[in-house]
């Protein structure tokens, strides 16, 4: 059982609790929630297929998790700040990254593609569930500050069993912090089915620490949003922290080095396929006379030049010089390292002409 | 000036620090309403509240997970790990997140957290409660480590350490949480990753740091009694270790000995005795001898006294050092 104010074929659910929270969405908001799952799916795939051409060293499809990705991120505001995965492609896409800066550290150019002040979003977190405790501290400071801000976690279902992620509901409840806690539950965690990390649903989970949650459809992007803007609401009124379990599926491989085929059957796949998060607002929106072939041809034509620039970027970052790989371990002057730098300087100078 | 606790000159430390920056925060188990179990953080919660000197639940990732959040906000926290056996579950989030977050980022992100953790044996504790693990952190790219040996040093370097825009890991000797000594508030005092010498000496040079910095002393007088001349040098920065000024000591001495409580291999004194070597291989009259607690398992409280070194180890790694008894080296070749 999950919230679902979006059905498969698009007929729309109503809901009293959930709806009054995306009351404000219009034709042209869902139009544009549409239009940034489309876009993401089609960055998506230039990413993977930039992989399989030799130019990313490895990349984490993000292929059936648009509407929990942008559902959610498109709530937040400006100010709010993000702690994701590596597979949050479109929560980035969303804060307003580069798009070049998307694929640097998967190019293995460095370790992490941006400023996370300048979209108030850290880089990706590769150790699984370990953001979940920085989205909590964040929040402290929050509260500290006496700001309406809020921060968010996304993590996914194989986190739920790290032991970082109980201790950030444990924190995040003790001190009613201001933290929304985003677990797409996209049923794979690689090989590992959903049921090897729980024999309950997640959401549950988190009602043993205080903490209320919500299960909801997560390729139904309004009832993601929906779910999102009651937790950002409870959290900036002083609520504490909420718990979102946005049901999906991970369509693709983990990462292009994965082969799913090997534990998983092709009719799952087909079964969520049917469950598509485009396909599903597209017909909403088709019916509702506000999605036409001439919006869809200027939306693919969109996808197509946002590929463009992903590909064109993606070839033009350069290899950093050998001595940045001394840069930043240390923000002040560190005896031991400047020292190696300047060691290893002289070394390379050896081979110069 | 006033004559303070090696404690209370850490209580003081932290208290400046608190009054000084509204972002420093104190957080970990039991340092609000109780003062610490060792009392360092008594009183600090009563006067800057509960949101600034935080008991946390009882998780030790949390607190370093949780720390590095309040510091990406923009504040500059204080943990306390209760004990030096109890960091390894925010071990991960250490060695993974906090040491790395910097370089990580390219720069934008500094992560200024000061990491207090009570150090080493000597106290009669239970397991868990005498770890050295010292050499774990040092080992680790993106930190610094800093260990204190007496009240101005411990207050010194603490709050050299929560100014600092990279992480620390603060060792706190806990058998000398009680020795006195004069502390100036005020005092423009060495850089943290300076080494002192303790006490001047020109026939053997002795490397340590911590609660092993008295023992060492005393060595050095019980030496002076028999007409051997110990330059004690406490290295307070074990990361990076001021190698210049051990260097030029032993170039003066041509002899090494490096005393710690930790075990023996890949301690600090297998670094400490392999870089000297290489920088002052010529000036060298005999093999540079270690001091150290053995590879073991730390001992239950009644056998540790044959685990941590004493003023006699350390004077028989004198006389191993000055030729008077076999060097280990030597010992080591015959079997």
């Amino acid at each position: 059982m999950f919230v679902q104010l979006l059905a498969p074929d698009g007929a729309r659910v109503p809901s009293a609790e959930f709806d009054p929270h995306v009351a404000h969405l219009g034709g042209d908001e869902l139009l544009g929630l549409y239009r940034d799952m489309v876009v993401v799916r089609r960055l998506d795939a230039e990413a993977t297929a930039l992989q399989r051409q030799g130019e990313l060293a490895l990349w984490p499809p993000l292929l059936g998790q648009e509407a929990a990705q942008i559902g959610s991120a498109r709530m937040l505001r400006p100010g709010d700040f993000v702690f994701s995965s590596y597979r949050e492609h479109a929560v980035a896409y969303v804060r307003g990254v580069d798009l070049t800066d998307l694929v640097r550290v998967w190019r293995g150019t460095t370790a992490s593609g941006w400023d996370p002040f300048s979209i108030n979003m850290a880089t990706p977190q590769v150790i699984i569930g370990a953001q979940a405790l920085h989205a909590t501290g964040y929040a402290m400071g929050i509260r500290n500050d006496g700001s309406d801000d809020v921060a968010v976690a996304y993590f996914g279902d194989g986190a739920m069993s790290e032991g970082d992620v109980s201790e950030a509901m444990v924190f995040a409840a003790s001190f009613a912090v201001p933290v929304v806690f985003f677990c797409q539950n996209n049923h794979w965690a690689i090989s590992e089915p959903v049921r090897v990390q729980s024999r309950v649903d997640l959401a549950d989970r988190a009602t043993g620490f205080g903490i209320p949650s919500m299960r909801v459809d997560g390729n139904d992007v309004l009832a993601v949003a929906a779910a999102t803007a009651i937790a950002l609401e409870r959290a900036r009124a002083g609520g504490g922290p909420t718990f979102i379990e946005a049901v999906t599926y991970r369509m693709g491989p983990h990462t292009t080095a994965d082969d799913p085929t090997r534990y998983r059957d092709a009719d799952e796949l087909a079964q969520w396929q049917r469950r598509d998060p485009i396909s599903r607002l597209g017909e909403h929106l088709r019916a509702a006379g506000v999605l036409d072939t001439s919006a869809d041809e200027r939306i693919a034509a969109e996808s197509d030049a946002a590929a463009a620039e992903l590909r064109a970027g993606c070839l033009a970052i350069a290899d950093p010089p050998p001595l940045a790989v001394f840069d930043h371990v240390y923000a002040e002057p560190h005896a031991t390292v400047d020292r190696q730098r300047e060691d290893y300087a002289r070394y390379l100078d050896g081979f110069a002409e | 000036m006033s004559v303070l606790t090696l404690g209370k000159a850490l209580n003081r430390g932290l208290h400046r620090a608190l009054a000084d920056d509204p972002k420093v925060v104190v957080m970990g188990e039991d340092v609000g309403v109780l003062g610490g179990v060792y009392r360092i953080t008594d009183g600090l919660q009563a006067e800057f509240g509960a949101h600034r000197v935080v008991d946390t639940p009882l998780a030790e990732s949390a607190i370093l997970g949780t720390a590095i959040g309040l510091a990406f906000r923009g504040y500059r926290p204080v943990c306390e790990i209760q004990f030096d056996g109890f960091v390894y579950p925010a071990f991960d989030q250490i060695v993974s997140q906090l040491a790395r977050m910097h370089s990580r980022t390219r720069g934008a992100v500094t992560l200024p957290l000061t990491i207090r953790i009570p150090v080493g044996g000597g106290i009669g504790s239970a397991e868990h409660h005498s770890d050295s693990p010292e050499a774990l952190f040092v080992h680790t790219p993106g930190l610094r480590v800093v260990t204190a040996s007496t009240p101005q040093d411990a207050h010194t370097l603490l709050r050299q350490a929560i100014a600092c825009d990279d992480p620390v890991i603060f060792f706190e000797p806990k058998r000398r949480y009680h020795v006195k000594g004069e502390v100036d508030e005020e005092a423009v005092e060495l850089p943290m990753g300076s080494a002192r010498v303790a006490r001047a000496g020109d026939q053997v040079t002795l490397v340590t740091f911590g609660a092993l910095v008295p023992t060492a002393l005393d060595a050095a007088t019980a030496a002076a009694e028999e007409g051997v001349s110990i330059e004690v040098i406490d290295l307070r920065s074990l990361s990076p270790i001021d190698y210049d000024t051990v260097a030029a000591s032993v170039r003066r001495t041509g002899r090494l000995v490096v005393a710690h409580e930790a075990p023996f291999t890949a301690g600090l004194g297998a670094e400490i005795a392999a870089t000297i070597t290489e920088r002052c291989f010529n000036f060298l009259e005999a093999a540079p001898v270690r001091v150290t607690g053995h590879d073991i398992v730390y001992p239950p409280a009644r056998l540790e006294k044959h685990h941590v070194p004493d003023l006699d180890r350390i004077l028989y790694g004198v006389d191993q050092v000055l030729g008077r008894v076999p060097a280990p080296s030597a010992a080591a070749e015959r079997a």
